[in-house]
């Protein structure tokens, strides 16, 4: 057991610290993604840091990356120092953390040159179309169809869960281009611009009501002519594809929550009812402490997984239980929130002495569309018992 | 940047379960609860022989300095043996004689002291200890000292009824070490559910003690610091085995014409266990590293991992039961050894309410109890 990251990383975390003290002001207001001309501010920040090597770093130079070699140590100190300032490292948006990372595994040299530079400054916003309304945890059901017009795929269907899909230039989507084949072997991994003629979207209203950069959608897809030359891959290995980037997504969706700790207990220090603060109610500080707890689990848990990384070795079922622990883990700490709120805890949307500008409702909404999203926590604990413990699948019914 | 264990750590551990696998399995376990069934007055799970073993393995002496005779590793590394003696739910006095007191005693310094170490290190001795009252006090226990004799009532008394020695905490700060075998002394056998353990109330009129240490404050806090830890290693020790055994169970178990862990309502259960006992595994190896290297950070540490692992503990030791169905609640299949165990140590050294409340007041949220 060693902690220490070593000198070498230390003069490392002395950079980031300096340029993040240096370039805090340049940080773009929230809430500017907009057009792409409105985005320019981010856009210049996105570049910024792309130019010093704190986003894109391991990207190589000609497709608009930073160049270095990979160095898992000086992923987490940027992380932790950009973290620690309040700003963001880079933009946290389904382009990056999705696409760039699939088009770097499977994508062609044109599509690499073309789409991974512009989604990492931020001039291509991204959409992900997976889910249909009749595929949801069976994702590979999925009956969005691209049929063969000469040189183009001509695409017809429907998507739902779409994050940000107005606001976005382009879109990754699964559809199935081969009839024929099996149900896991007839799917191509496609990029489509939003403003194709026949790709529509609809705003799909949630339970966290008007989200404003979080938006949620469905994109209805009607004859939308896209070239044979936007296909990721092979015809036909969409699914195989996409799994690599089910598995970003899974590492993304992965908050242990230190960030609301902290301010849940500011929260409890302050709130007052019947004129004594929360933090001194013995009910909610133990519940306060007991969250504490699982919060420093996980903490430690991404420590031991970081280590499993570095020596490339298998952490085994451990590696499968991140989200399923975080995301239920921060819905209960904006539980524990509201309940320190009490009747105020529904007050929403800016209204008169609404909390922490309406933080924890927002994040208890959120954390339950996680729990949710992304697989669902029963499709979690199936891939847990079964990868990791070696439980037996479910049989297959008998075919009729 | 290293989380993990060491390859002497790795190789201790397999030293250590291997020997358990092969000398201390669940049907030994089972005959040491029935000679005890068959002694109420007496009965002592702790079997000496296992703990002259242990000595051979150089377990006893994990955290003595190695001037006597000790291998004076680090708390981790006693974590690491809690775990695998919890896994095999072995009857013995580690969390006592191999842990607290060996901490305060190395603490405290001085010669009695180092003749008591290198007879722990050795395996010619065992401890006891008489701390309950520390953080819980009830039946109006409490003990004195009076002129150079303890008098009172200690209750919840851990490992005494067959050790040589037994370390006393007085009030204030105080330790005092009495012979187990003093006159005025009357050890009475409290018959718990956990059969793997030894529990005793000590009745002490006048018994002579063998030393006193009136400046023990800091050796007090860190001996219930690591005993801690190290009782939560037990803890999880325990957990792991019997998530294993619900997991093997699972798949041969067979109703309806299928394996009972095909079935989503039962490998759910099996997930839910693992994605709560994994965490709290780490939780605990840094609690115990910190000891060596963010002092500092120990105390709330030491809290959080007996709290956490005690809260998961208690659902898994539960839920791995019912995944055995039926045969999970009979003696025959052994589970309950596990399940009692993981229940008495939730509330040996401090139940999780009483931790969380130390763990708010170590970092100001709480007025100091």
């Amino acid at each position: 057991m060693d902690l220490e990251f070593g000198q070498q990383y230390e003069d490392f975390r002395q950079e980031v610290k300096h340029f993040v003290e240096n370039n805090k002001p340049k940080k773009p207001a929230q809430g500017s993604l907009g057009t792409l001309e409105t985005r320019s501010a981010l856009v210049d920040w996105l570049s910024l840091q792309i130019e010093h090597g704190y986003w894109a770093r391991t990207i190589p130079k000609e497709y608009g990356g930073f160049g270095a070699e990979p160095d898992l140590l000086q992923t987490v100190i940027m992380d932790e120092e950009f973290n620690k300032a309040g700003i963001p490292r880079g933009m946290s948006a389904q382009g990056p953390s999705m696409l760039v990372p699939t088009l770097l595994e499977h994508g062609s040299e044109e599509q690499r040159k073309a789409y991974i530079g512009k989604t990492m400054r931020g001039e291509i916003m991204w959409c992900q179309g997976y889910s249909e309304p009749g595929s949801g945890s069976d994702l590979a059901s999925l009956q969005t169809a691209g049929t063969d017009d000469g040189d183009d795929i001509l695409i017809n269907g429907q998507k739902i869960w779409t994050s940000s899909a107005d606001k976005s230039e382009m879109i990754f989507i699964l559809v199935r281009t081969e009839p024929d084949a099996k149900k896991h072997a007839g799917i191509s991994y496609i990029l489509a611009p939003m403003d194709t003629p026949g790709i529509e979207v609809q705003p799909l209203r949630t339970m966290s009501g008007n989200l404003g950069e979080n938006s949620f959608n469905q994109v209805f897809f009607t004859d939308a002519r896209v070239p044979k030359t936007n296909i990721v891959g092979k015809r036909g290995e969409g699914w195989k594809i996409a799994n690599t980037t089910l598995k970003h997504e899974r590492n993304s969706l992965n908050s242990n929550g230190e960030g609301s700790m902290v301010r849940l207990m500011k929260l409890m220090t302050r709130e007052k009812v019947n004129g004594v603060t929360a933090m001194d109610s013995p009910i909610l500080r133990d519940r306060l402490m007991a969250l504490q707890g699982r919060v420093l689990a996980m903490k430690h848990h991404s420590m031991r997984m970081l280590t499993c990384s570095l020596k490339d070795e298998s952490p085994g079922v451990a590696g499968l239980i991140a989200k399923l622990q975080n995301c239920q883990l921060n819905f209960d700490m904006s539980a524990l929130a509201i309940d320190v709120m009490g009747e105020l805890g529904g007050l929403y949307d800016h209204t008169k002495y609404e909390r922490d500008r309406g933080y924890w409702q927002t994040h208890s909404f959120l954390s339950l569309g996680l729990i949710i999203g992304g697989g669902t926590a029963q499709i979690q604990k199936n891939i847990i018992s079964e990868r990791g413990l070696g439980m037996p699948r479910e049989p297959k019914p008998a075919k009729a | 940047m290293d989380f993990g264990l060491s390859e002497d750590q790795q190789m201790l551990e397999e030293t250590v379960r291997s020997f358990l696998r092969d000398q201390v399995p669940i049907t030994r376990v089972r005959d040491i609860r029935d000679a005890c069934d068959k002694d109420r007055e007496n009965g002592c799970p702790n079997d000496r022989a296992i703990w002259s073993q242990l000595a051979e393995l150089g377990v006893t002496g994990i955290l003595v300095p190695e001037s006597q005779g000790g291998s004076a590793l680090a708390p981790l590394d006693a974590a690491i043996v809690a775990q695998s003696l919890g896994y095999a739910a072995t009857p013995t006095p580690f969390v006592t004689s191999g842990v607290m007191v060996p901490v305060a005693l190395t603490h405290l310094g001085g010669s009695e002291a180092e003749g008591w170490l290198s007879g722990i290190a050795g395996g010619e001795i065992t401890f006891g200890v008489a701390v309950t009252e520390a953080f819980s006090v009830r039946e109006e226990a409490g003990v004195n000292l009076a002129g150079g004799q303890i008098s009172g009532k200690a209750m919840m008394a851990m490992d005494t009824l067959n050790a040589d020695f037994i370390l006393v905490m007085l009030g204030a700060g105080k330790l005092a070490v009495i012979r187990a075998d003093a006159a005025g002394l009357t050890k009475n056998r409290l018959i718990t559910t956990d059969v793997t353990r030894c529990t005793a109330e000590l009745i002490l009129d006048g018994v002579a003690t063998e030393i006193v240490y009136d400046d023990a404050a800091d050796p007090i806090k860190r001996m219930f610091e690591v005993g801690r830890i190290v009782l939560a290693a037990d803890t999880f020790g325990a957990c792991e085995s019997m998530i294993e055994q619900s997991v093997r169970y699972a798949q041969e178990r067979k109703q309806f014409d299928r394996a009972i862990g095909s079935f989503q309502a039962v490998k759910h259960m099996c997930a839910e266990m693992i994605a709560d006992l994994e965490p709290a595994r780490s939780l605990i190896w840094y609690a115990a590293h910190s000891c060596v290297a963010m002092p500092e950070e120990t105390p709330l540490m030491a809290c959080h991992a007996l709290a956490h692992i005690s809260e998961i503990g208690r659902e898994i030791a539960s839920v791995s039961t019912q995944v055995h169905g039926g045969i999970g609640w009979t003696d025959e299949q052994n589970l309950h050894f596990w399940f009692k165990r993981i229940g008495a140590a939730r509330h040996m050294l401090g139940g999780p309410e009483y931790l969380r409340r130390c763990a708010a007041e170590l970092q100001g949220l709480a007025a100091a109890s």
